[in-house]
């Protein structure tokens, strides 16, 4: 029995390495706080699974935890193309808890905040480093573009060549402006959306299956 | 490191300067705990040649580690943009140089304030504690 067990182990063992290329892969959604990652994330996911993955907030750090809804199948062209997405924390290199203040919490509250908002940029990053096979960069197309975390993170993306698509998100405001995108990172594609209004998500979904199928 | 990161003066801030060279001799996490010492004595430091992706990322998984309320907000850091890999010579390339050559600048967050910033001039605010 001992021999039959390890044949079957030995096949069990070849036929997942088989398929192992085949496994969905896991595109985890970037960007700073409050840029429209889990408006984004929610998006595909409801539009694809049926499903909800996170709360959305204007008070920053609302997403303290990253969350992967797994098997999202998406049809493109007559192709399916199958993606886990992973929502993750806005990173930064600061996290002060008088900026909740403003929110209406108390001491206590916006302490707490802070302290699951700085674990939650650390998970992210460890996820990037370890986790995921590629990025949606989410910025807000009112704010600039050219910040420092911006410029560092996408760095971090490129220097482990995976293959990264950034979204210009919030284009349903006046203030959007997509160009300014465009220009600070013309080494990637921009793609233009609104999450929280459904605007143009068909490019969206052709350029996912495009980078990432 | 401890000698460099010392007590900034009361009547000002105090900068560190520090060549490629001196990192060169420099584990990741050495570079790291440099860093941040400096900068949680209320230091700037400016790295001649900054930081590899990999300690950038590193670098901001042990500032959030860091990070306490009233005493430590955490970091600003600027660089100047890097370039565009894909114009690198074919060997920088294939065995995919990721050596940084960018002057890096960090600072106390609750400390530095950037005025300007684009492709080949930062501005910045450096106040005292």
């Amino acid at each position: 029995m001992g021999l039959l067990t390890d044949i079957r182990d030995s096949i069990t063992r070849a036929v997942d390495g088989l398929f192992a290329g085949t496994e969905p892969k896991r595109i985890g959604i970037y960007g700073p706080p409050n840029a429209g990652k889990t408006t984004l994330a929610n998006r595909i996911a409801s539009d694809w699974a049926e499903a909800e993955m996170g709360t959305e907030s204007h008070i920053p750090h609302e997403t303290r935890r990253a969350t992967r809804q797994e098997n999202i199948e998406i049809e493109r062209d007559g192709k399916t193309v199958t993606i886990d997405i992973v929502d993750t924390p806005g990173v930064t290199t600061k996290v002060d808890y008088k900026e909740f203040l403003e929110h209406d919490m108390d001491k206590e509250e916006a302490i707490q905040r802070s302290r699951e908002a700085t674990e939650g940029v650390a998970e992210a990053m460890h996820w990037l480093r370890e986790d995921v096979d590629g990025v949606i960069y989410v910025l807000d197309s009112t704010t600039d573009p050219f910040t420092q975390v911006n410029t560092m993170l996408i760095g971090i993306i490129e220097s482990k060549r995976l293959p990264v698509l950034i979204f210009a998100n919030k284009t349903d405001l006046d203030a959007a402006n997509v160009t300014r995108i465009e220009n600070a990172f013309p080494q990637h594609e921009t793609v233009p959306l609104s999450a929280l209004e459904g605007d143009n998500m068909e490019s969206v979904y052709q350029k996912i299956a495009e980078y990432f199928g | 490191m401890t000698e460099m990161a010392g007590t900034s003066s009361p009547g000002g801030v105090q900068i560190d300067l520090v060549s490629g060279a001196r990192m060169d001799t420099l584990t990741s996490m050495e570079k790291i705990r440099m860093i941040l010492d400096g900068v949680r004595e209320g230091n700037i430091v400016i790295l001649e040649e900054g930081l590899t992706p990999d300690e950038e990322t590193k670098l901001i998984e042990v500032t959030m580690a860091e990070i306490s309320p009233d005493e430590f907000e955490g970091i600003e850091v600027e660089t100047y943009p890097q370039p565009d890999r894909s114009g690198g010579g074919l060997l920088s390339r294939i065995i995919g140089s990721d050596r940084p050559q960018k002057l890096t600048v960090i600072g106390p967050a609750n400390q530095i304030e950037t005025l300007h910033k684009d492709e080949s001039l930062i501005s910045a605010l450096v106040s005292r504690q």
